[in-house]
């Protein structure tokens, strides 16, 4: 009998009003790589966080190594040999990747002299191909190089087992293949380790067995890969026929609406995030942006939107400059014009930028029309006109709220995301520009979404899409524009994951072998 | 199945577990409670130091509540002293929505004093003006006096994000030795640390002399601030509530990044907020200059500004709500007059604000009472 | 109008704005922001009398300061860490009940009677420096030298020690730390605790060393605030603190001498024959508060660092919700 590195037995956890988990059972063999696979909101995360002492079970047995074990902080999980890598880094940015591996040990025991265990960390990673310069500091790391230092951080410590969760999200094709390497040479070393993603494909490629959660419950434990397809991992996921393909008549696009030429800019810490960037966007037609996450994407998305200043060219809509280097300081109204402009924007973040969390459902469906009859008049807002209005979108757009008066942060992610999809898209923009609309959404949502986005390009949107799931931009768009770096690396109609992918990791698509990809 | 323990021994464990979790509906009464929980939790403690120190709590709370209510000149002692601390309430409560922590309301009291007596001590209008002209100069002086008081902050704040506690907090100190200069070297009567008495034409009419004809009135101290006091919360309730721009400032103070990306102007309003609440401060020193003290002195607030922030958190930020909380600190102020130790009405306002952030846990949360076996 | 006696006076003054200002950057740097400390410095200065005066014990008192702010600070630290209240509302609640308490339990300290003060030394060989020596090292009050001490201690502390990373960790990305096993809540408490401390025993230099009494609220009339806006001024580094405390007190000796002479640089002080004009000499170390303040955020926006990032926020571990 395989030894099992960990099992999980009936782990059951509750949260307010929703259970995470229901009576799972979860096994690790040693020397594996699990994947725990599932959509968001499925329990993967909270199952693992249990796992790792962050979150402690309400009913369950967790054995390690056989011996029934209960966490009661992350520190006594690091203390059995369970680690985990976020999918959201724990790094301190202004600390050196020393500093980082070390935090929280009980050493060096008070004055900090760091050689030696620069040494160590460096030699650690040779071991097991995690290059990274320990005395780096965080923020002057790339993503890929951040993420190896998590990971060092973790078998610094001993971990025995290793979760990964959701690495690839920040990743480029060509780093993901070099940490599918780094993963099958850990598991060739004896380490066992838990992959959780949502993504089938990785999973085919890199688990060698495979546990499916769907709302909480298990629908597949310990499954094995070669058993397995494609089709019938996405069933255990969803639990129906998923439909990979929505209906996309073929349209010719209009004029041009969103014109970008040649726009610098600089990103929060003063540096350059767009360098020469030009795109177009007519309207009656979606544009797909693909890059990793962290390429300049938001940095253009609040240009368009007025939310950012450029240092350099300009952003047209209709043809009118909207955008120029030469704007005061100071101006706020920018965005403004934006909006009276017919610019609706979808933001990437839907807690943070995009809603008022203690306003009504009302309050934050008027964000963007309550300067303007019929919401108000002259000076005062005409609440029952706002209320009428919020009713309407909510049954339009489905929203499930208690009442139009809830406070927004009382609503499921889909929710909220349908609330904010009905106040921009309810104005009928001429611009859209959406980020990441899908994200961290269930499937039903994620459909719903694609549907209303295909919906506004009938209508005649301008659409500009910005999204790291290459397969969610390569159904919806009718053109592509690849981003690395802050500059753009060429503009495609049709053209394979591949040649996509070595866009994204800095080839410009001229220089590319002239039998793939078409340009414009 | 339970969990086993990690360690080999066993352990004893509580038999009740008390957890908190986060509500998930929200009842209107409950933030009413909550408070008044507060406020009871406030003065039992407050009667704890008390008997520390050697007094008699009950014998100064039931002091307290008949120096304030206990006859109809008293309870107008009160509403005169509630008056300003209206005005101030609302001050930090509009502030305070926009996230705009303004401290120097007692400056800015301060300041409104200054201008409302400079209308007159200038003088800038004949000293034979009628109180038709005089008074609404006044309280338009001391409005915009506090006005330009709030504007330093509030510009700092939107242009350098400089920290408006601390810069509307020095400019407290400010205006106090602003005054005072001009009490002691520019106004001064006879040598004396005041100015000359203003004359009757800018004095704030009782409310009492419009009901001369009921004689339990004659004599009673409260005046026509309170009704501009009671105005101007009506007016702040409209805006906050019915006007676009109090939405914006609503929307400002509950997410600045949404607000931001609603194309809300934040520089303008953070500037114009800072403004229309050092005014209202402002308002609050003329309003108590010219109805209360009659001439410009260096003591004319007892901490009504700090008191205000208060009185604006008690209320939860509600326009409405400060009315009702300002006449219980009036009284509080009233009372505390005259009570040993002097400084117990500061006391007890401090712990009553301690308790009231307190008690706002349980707002947002419950309890979460379960019982488990002790040995497992 | 001697500037080494404005210099040795300011040295003198400046060491009680250095302990708020350093207590204030360690409870920052762990994350958590004490609006406090005007309140917990007179509660410090009330407590170190009252103790002082009742035992004839001036260190006594010095103790009885500091555990009594630090006491005082918990409440704030329960409220913002447990309670996850906001920050800022609970120092500003904390610093009114403190004034409150202090005046309570204060209530005829004035009178109280003879003060036990602390002790001033001068160093010898060291106050031959000239210049440096009549200002740091002559008839300066023991806490002088302990602020001199104190200065490279809290840097070393922060920058070179283990402790200290963590103490970086828990302000800047407290999710980290957490994750690591270190216990973030435990840590804020004993930072926010030392914080406390130090304001106590800047309270307790003022009246037990350096303005020896009990004058209610103008005992520290403000200078607990004064110290938040040395704190950003300071970036939150020791040394800078330490700069500017030591220039604000030179500063307040400098309002109060400049009204006695009766020539002033070779003209008609117009200070000593305007008496009223002192007035505004009052209103400068309030008006230099602001602009430090306003050079000091500019810096802050200029360099794009500024304040522990996770300052102000209280951490949530994520089982709650978010």
């Amino acid at each position: 009998m395989v030894p099992h590195a960990v099992e999980m037995r009936g782990v059951t956890k509750r949260f307010p009003g929703v259970l995470a988990c229901d009576s799972v059972d979860f096994e690790l063999r040693q020397g594996e790589v699990h994947a725990l696979l599932g959509e968001n909101g499925a329990g993967k995360s909270t199952l693992m966080n249990i796992l790792t002492g962050l979150y402690r079970p309400d009913s369950g047995l967790i054995l390690v190594d056989n011996t029934p074990l209960s966490f009661r902080s992350p520190r006594d999980a690091i203390r059995a040999g369970i680690g985990m890598v976020h999918q959201h880094f724990m790094l301190v940015p202004s600390q050196t990747a020393t500093e980082n591996i070390l935090l929280g040990l009980g050493e060096p025991r008070f004055w900090m002299r760091l050689r030696q265990y620069n040494q160590a960390i460096a030699e650690l990673g040779e071991q097991y191909g995690l290059m990274v310069d320990p005395r780096a500091k965080i923020w002057q790391l790339s993503v890929g190089e951040q993420q190896r230092v998590e990971i060092l951080k973790m078998l610094y410590r001993g971990a025995k087992v290793l979760i990964l969760d959701e690495p690839t999200a920040v990743l480029a094709p060509q780093e993901i293949e070099e940490l599918f390497k780094t993963v099958r040479t850990m598991a060739q070393g004896g380490k066992s380790v838990v992959f959780i993603s949502h993504k089938l494909d990785e999973v085919l490629s890199i688990a060698d067995r495979i546990t499916v959660l769907r709302k909480g419950k298990a629908t597949a434990s310990g499954l094995a890969t070669r058993e397995s397809s494609k089709a019938e991992l996405a069933r255990l996921m969803v639990g129906r026929e998923v439909l990979f393909h929505l209906e996309k008549k073929h349209r010719a696009p209009g004029e041009v609406v969103l014109a970008v030429e040649g726009v610098d800019a600089l990103n929060d810490k003063g540096l350059p995030a767009l360098r020469d960037v030009s795109l177009t966007v007519r309207s009656g037609e979606i544009v797909g942006l693909a890059g990793v996450a962290g390429n300049g994407q938001s940095e253009l998305a609040e240009v368009i939107t007025g939310l950012r200043r450029l240092t350099r060219g300009r952003v047209r809509v209709h043809g009118e400059v909207m955008v120029q280097d030469r704007e005061t300081r100071g101006d706020d109204t920018l965005v403004r014009r934006m909006i009276d402009s017919g610019v609706a924007h979808v933001p990437e973040d839907r807690t943070h930028v995009g809603s008022a969390p203690n306003l009504s459902v009302t309050d934050n469906l008027i964000m963007k029309g309550y300067r303007d009859p019929p919401v108000s008049h002259g000076w005062s807002i005409d609440s029952s006109v706002a209320r009428s209005q919020a009713e309407s979108l909510r049954s339009s757009y489905d929203i499930m709220t208690p009442s139009v008066e809830t406070p927004v942060r009382l609503l499921s992610g889909g929710n909220l995301q349908r609330v904010i999809l009905a106040r921009e898209i309810g104005t009928r923009p001429k611009l859209l520009v959406a980020m990441q609309p899908a994200r961290g959404l269930d499937v039903g949502a994620i459909e719903g979404v694609r549907r209303l986005l295909l919906e506004q390009r009938e209508e005649g949107a301008a659409i500009l899409l910005v999204s790291e799931e290459l397969e969610e931009l390569m159904e919806l768009s009718d053109r592509m524009y690849v981003i690395n770096g802050g500059q753009m690396m060429g503009e495609v109609r049709q053209a394979d994951a591949a040649t996509i992918g070595l866009m994204m990791t800095g080839t410009r698509l001229a220089d590319l072998p002239a039998s793939v990809g078409k340009g414009p | 199945m339970t969990t086993v323990e990690a360690s080999t021994e066993r352990r004893w464990r509580w038999p009740i577990e008390i957890r908190l979790e986060p509500r998930l509906t929200q009842p209107a009464w409950l933030g009413f409670v909550v408070s008044l929980g507060a406020v009871a939790l406030a003065l039992v403690l407050g009667g704890i130091v008390l008997k520390l120190v050697g007094g008699d709590p009950l014998r100064a709370y039931r002091f307290m509540l008949m120096a304030s209510f206990g006859n109809l000149g008293v309870i107008s002692d009160t509403i005169t002293k509630a008056t300003p601390l209206i005005l101030v309430g609302l001050a930090c409560a509009l502030a305070f929505r926009m996230r705009l922590w303004n401290i120097g309301a007692e400056g800015q009291f301060f300041a409104g004093a200054f201008g409302a007596s400079a209308v007159v001590l200038t003088p800038l209008l004949a000293p034979e003006t009628s109180g038709v002209w005089l008074i609404p100069a006044m309280m338009l002086a001391g409005f915009l006096a506090g006005a330009v008081w709030g504007f330093l902050p509030g510009f700092l704040k939107a242009r350098f994000n400089v920290n408006e506690i601390i810069s509307t907090l020095m400019m407290n100190y400010i205006a106090v030795a602003w005054n005072n200069f001009f009490i002691f070297a520019v106004w001064t009567e006879g040598g004396f640390q005041m100015s000359r008495v203003f004359p009757r034409t800018a004095w704030l009419p009782r409310l009492a002399d419009y009901a001369k004809a009921i004689p339990e009135f004659r004599g009673l101290t409260a005046h026509l601030g309170l009704v501009i006091g009671l105005l101007a919360a009506v007016v702040v309730w409209w805006v906050l509530y019915r006007s676009k721009w109090g939405y914006e400032i609503r929307l400002i103070g509950d997410n600045p990044k949404a607000a931001r990306y609603a194309g809300v102007n934040i520089v303008r309003n953070t500037v114009l907020v800072m403004m229309l609440s050092g005014g209202l401060a402002g308002l609050a020193g003329m309003s108590e200059i010219s109805g209360v003290v009659h001439r410009l002195q260096g003591a004319i607030s007892p901490g009504y500004g700090f008191t205000g922030i208060i009185v604006a958190w008690l209320a939860k930020l509600n326009p409405l709500a400060v009315i009702p909380v300002s006449v219980l600190f009036g009284a509080l102020i009233l009372a505390g007059r005259e009570i040993q130790p002097s400084g117990l009405p500061k006391m007890i306002q401090g712990i009553v604000l301690v308790c009231l952030i307190a008690s706002e846990l349980m707002i947002r949360n419950r309890l979460r009472v379960t019982f488990r076996p002790v040995r497992s | 109008m001697d500037p080494i006696i404005i210099l040795q006076a300011g040295v003198a003054t400046g060491t009680v704005l250095l302990f708020a200002t350093l207590g204030e950057i360690l409870a920052e740097r762990s994350g958590v922001l004490n609006l406090g400390v005007e309140g917990m410095m007179l509660f410090g200065a009330m407590s170190a009398m009252s103790l002082a005066v009742r035992t004839g014990n001036p260190w006594l008192g010095m103790l009885a300061g500091m555990f009594a702010s630090g006491l005082l600070s918990q409440v704030h630290a329960i409220i913002t860490i447990q309670f996850r209240a906001d920050q800022v509302v609970s120092g500003l609640a904390l610093n009114f009940a403190a004034v409150g308490l202090s005046l309570v339990f204060g209530e005829g300290l004035s009178k109280a009677g003879a003060l036990a003060l602390l002790p001033t030394y001068t160093v010898p060989w060291l106050n031959q420096i000239p210049a440096l020596g009549p200002i740091f090292f002559t008839r300066q009050s023991v806490m002088v030298y302990i602020g001199y001490l104190l200065i490279p201690l809290v840097w070393v502390y922060i920058h070179r020690t283990r402790p200290g990373m963590h103490l970086r960790a828990i302000g800047e990305f407290p999710a980290a730390a957490d994750a690591l096993g270190i216990n973030v809540a435990r840590l804020r408490h004993f930072y926010v605790f030392l914080g406390g401390m130090l304001a106590g025993v800047a309270g307790a230099t003022i009246s037990l060393a350096v303005s020896p009494g009990w004058f209610s609220e103008l005992t520290t009339s403000g200078q607990g605030w004064i110290a938040i806006g040395l704190v950003i001024f300071a970036q939150w580094d020791p040394v800078r603190a330490a700069f500017g405390s030591y220039a604000f007190g030179a500063l307040r000796r400098l309002i109060l001498d400049i009204q006695g002479p009766t020539v002033l640089l070779g003209l008609r002080n117009p200070f000593y024959y305007n008496p009223y004009w002192g007035f505004f000499l009052q209103m400068i170390p309030y008006a230099f508060t602001i602009v430090v303040l306003v050079l000091g955020s500019r810096e802050a926006m200029r360099k794009r660092l500024g304040s522990p990032a996770a300052l102000g926020f209280p951490y949530v571990r994520g089982e709650r919700g978010l």
